[in-house]
């Protein structure tokens, strides 16, 4: 099959109008913000070493702050503060998505135009700026008929790195809430659908080209003193804005939002709830990638309505909790927290996504590992890896503690290729997810946890307060509830993990129901 | 002097750096209505910040300033500017103006009508001799540098100003462009009924252009008068700068035959 026959292809069109249009309208608008911000603190700045050096020295940091982190820092403060507006004023507003998205990325644009905006300014000619006092200009006519268009080629470079850079950078805003070309990164990253990745990688660099140049023409044409260009490039930012204004005008918004996590089993379960929801005559749309910080609080606040969450992941994560319960009574226990913040607890859908230590069949059996506890004695001469969080969560200070387990060396690695790093012999040992399928692929095991050391990790089903009492909603997903068993989970997984177009969350989901629905 | 001076300078004091420096000390001097008055010094001596100090491109420290019988403090410095015409060094015209923009920048801060303005640029063209076909959309990157010159005296004059002031207008420019531009303005001067302050540092330009030389060094007025006045001049300063001309003068007297082709 030919790189562009791939069915995948056409899938990845199928999303650009909501994607490409949700991007440019999170883009322009921080570009705008950032500029209407920028450009005046530039101005007053010039003339004042003191505000002009706090004002670069805060920008300088703010630019270091790596994006995604940058992007991740705005969701629980702006949920802090809708908190205290909604106490103190009675309303709140969503922190979810689009508003720290715009937030953080007109502050990382920040940068280039202040810095390009006082350098600019500050490289005229001191002689013109007398001859303009001289001839009877007052500071604003100077600063407008004379300093800006002398520092306007600068600035416009400014504002175009800005451009550039926020529309890189906006792809980062699909874990906070953000619908945009990101989507089809984290998406194909997590799912190993390179297509997407392509797709979405090529879409974001296009667009930014396409916005530069367009920036360009306006910048040559100030420069060359032609109207035609400027308006040209004018009309283009303009017709951009509103190309993609235009599909989310006409589109009737979905009543029902699946969330979906950064991981594979999450978009394919996220497409099977979203699924199930149209099947039963609802609108239904999927809102995927969202970190694990943000996806609770987004159902809390009713910016998502359902999504799958695990409940050893609530138990020690969302709530801190660092003991350990049996299973029924942890699950008892959650529902009773969660109905205090009315979120209900659909019920359980018969799997368990928990962590697990992870060795090849062989040689465990050569070794005759069956249990952790097995493993406790020959660790002094093994390396362990993990996915970026387990070595700092508290389960991982449980098995040690349970088992006595010390490893020669820990690693930290992208949870896709620990599976493959373990069944190659690059690692001894990794903690692996139970319901991945890659465990069945590599011809792995997992260790039995004799001593009950890791908390349980049913999947779950939430719904967010607002559809509480949905009874439409309940009927459509109840019948998901208890049937989906983790040999099936298993093996969605690992087609979902393929690299072809069966591949897809929506395709896979289709799979797993036709195999556990009927 | 029958008329009231146009410009009137009394015990004017400024200084820099928080006093460290005395740029303009004690100065007083007073250009009367149509007078073209030179002031001369060479660098440091004060000469264009007492320029500046007369349209407040500077605030004096101490001291009156009076223009048109007005102390200049009263009123609101942006429309003094626009009463009087400044000519810069080596012309200070907008980079992104064309010569047309240019000219027409100070009665276009005045609010008058368009075609007005139009008219104005054509006539100021003709007035420094710049075809008005050839130069009006020129940008001045395109220019000589006596050709932006012209058009800094034109931009000067664009508001019908009864007084010019020019920093050191000519000092750049090849000493053919330069006589043929000093000449041209004094006799605008003379046409128009200007009132004219010129800073230079070149006394030979003094006495040919100007009517009465006040002479700056330090921050100080040294002397001020007709050329004969200044040569009565006790001061050694004075009697210096004035040996340069008179010294050239003899020499080039001896050098260049009566007779010769130019």
């Amino acid at each position: 099959m030919s790189l562009f026959s791939d069915p995948r292809w056409h899938e990845a069109l199928t999303h650009l109008p909501d994607y490409l249009g949700n991007h440019v309208r999170v883009s322009v608008t921080a570009l705008a913000l950032g500029l209407l911000v920028s450009l005046p603190l530039a101005i007053i700045s010039r003339n004042r070493p003191l505000l002009r050096g706090t004002l670069l020295g805060f920008a300088s940091i703010v630019q270091t702050v790596p994006g995604l982190a940058l992007l991740a820092l705005f969701y629980p403060l702006l949920l802090a503060l809708a908190t205290v507006t909604m106490r103190r004023f009675g309303f709140g507003f969503s922190a979810f998505g689009f508003l720290p998205a715009v937030l953080a990325l007109a502050l990382y644009s920040m940068l280039p135009v202040l810095r390009n905006t006082i350098t600019g300014l500050r490289g005229i000619d001191p002689a013109i700026l007398e001859a303009a006092q001289g001839v009877g200009m007052t500071p604003w006519q100077s600063l407008f008929t004379v300093e800006l268009p002398l520092a306007l080629p600068v600035m416009m470079a400014g504002i175009r790195t800005a451009a550039v850079w926020v529309i890189g950078t906006a792809t980062l805003s699909t874990p906070i809430g953000q619908t945009s070309l990101g989507n089809y990164i984290f998406a194909g990253l997590q799912t190993q659908n390179w297509v997407f990745v392509l797709f979405g990688c090529a879409a974001a660099a296009l667009l930014a080209l396409a916005v530069d140049q367009l920036l360009a023409l306006i910048e040559t044409g100030f420069a060359k003193r032609s109207r035609a260009r400027t308006a040209l490039g004018g009309i283009g930012v303009a017709a951009l804005v509103i190309a993609t204004l235009a599909p989310a005008m006409t589109r009737s918004p979905s009543s029902y939002i699946v969330g979906a996590k950064t991981f594979a089993e999450q978009y394919v379960l996220s497409a099977l709830v979203a699924q199930r929801l149209r099947a039963a005559g609802l609108s239904a749309s999927t809102r995927e990638g969202l970190g694990s910080n943000v996806i609770y609080d987004a159902l809390v606040t009713g910016d998502i309505d359902v999504y799958i969450d695990y409940s050893g992941t609530l138990w020690a994560n969302q709530f801190h909790h660092s003991d350990i319960k049996p299973r029924e009574e942890l699950l008892a226990e959650l529902k009773t927290i969660l109905a205090q913040q009315k979120v209900t607890l659909l019920g359980e859908l018969g799997f368990a996504n928990a962590y697990a230590l992870v060795m090849p069949k062989k040689r465990a059996d050569e070794l005759g590992i069956h249990t952790v506890g097995d493993l406790a004695a020959h660790a002094r001469d093994m390396s362990i890896a993990a996915d970026y969080e387990f070595f700092s969560r508290p389960e991982w200070a449980g098995v040690k503690k349970a088992y006595g387990l010390a490893f020669r060396t820990q690693r930290q690695m992208q949870p896709d290729f620990m599976y493959a790093a373990v069944a190659s012999g690059e690692v001894d040992v990794i903690a692996g997810y139970t319901s991945d399928g890659l465990i069945a692929k590599y011809d792995l095991v997992a260790l039995d946890d004799d001593r009950h050391a890791i908390p349980p990790y049913d999947a779950i089903v939430l719904l967010s307060p607002k559809r509480a009492d949905d009874q439409a909603l309940r009927a459509a997903l109840t019948p998901l509830l208890g049937r989906i068993d983790i040999a099936s989970m298993r093996e969605a997984n690992l087609r979902a993990a393929g690299n072809d177009a069966g591949s897809s969350p929506a395709a896979v989901a289709r799979w797993l129901w036709d195999k556990v629905g009927k | 002097m029958p008329s009231p001076p146009r410009i009137a300078f009394a015990h004017v004091g400024k200084s820099f750096d928080g006093g460290r420096v005395r740029a303009v000390d004690d100065v007083s001097l007073d250009i009367a209505e149509g007078e073209f008055v030179a002031i001369v010094g060479g660098s440091g001596s004060g000469k264009t910040t007492l320029l500046r100090l007369a349209n407040r491109l500077i605030e004096a420290d101490s001291g009156r300033i009076t223009v048109e019988g007005k102390d200049v403090r009263e009123g609101d410095p942006i429309e003094l500017r626009r009463r009087i015409g400044y000519v810069f060094q080596s012309g200070g015209l907008f980079p992104h103006m064309s010569v047309a923009d240019n000219i027409g920048i100070t009665p276009k801060l005045l609010e008058a009508p368009t075609q007005d303005i139009s008219a104005r640029v054509d006539e100021l063209l003709e007035l420094v001799r710049l075809d008005r076909a050839l130069y009006r959309d020129r940008m001045p990157h395109e220019l000589s540098g006596g050709q932006r010159q012209r058009v800094g005296v034109a931009r000067a004059l664009a508001a019908k100003p009864r007084i010019v002031l020019m920093d050191e207008p000519f000092g750049a420019l090849d000493p053919l462009t330069r006589d043929a531009l000093g000449d041209d303005y004094r006799a605008l001067h003379v046409k128009l009924g200007l009132t004219t302050v010129m800073i230079t540092h070149d006394m030979t330009e003094a006495i040919l252009l100007a009517d009465r030389i006040a002479v700056m060094h330090a921050g100080k007025l040294l002397a001020q008068g007709t050329p004969a006045e200044l040569s009565a001049s006790g001061d050694a300063y004075v009697g210096e700068l004035l040996r340069t001309p008179r010294r050239q003068t003899e020499r080039l007297n001896a050098l260049l035959p009566r007779d010769g082709a130019a």
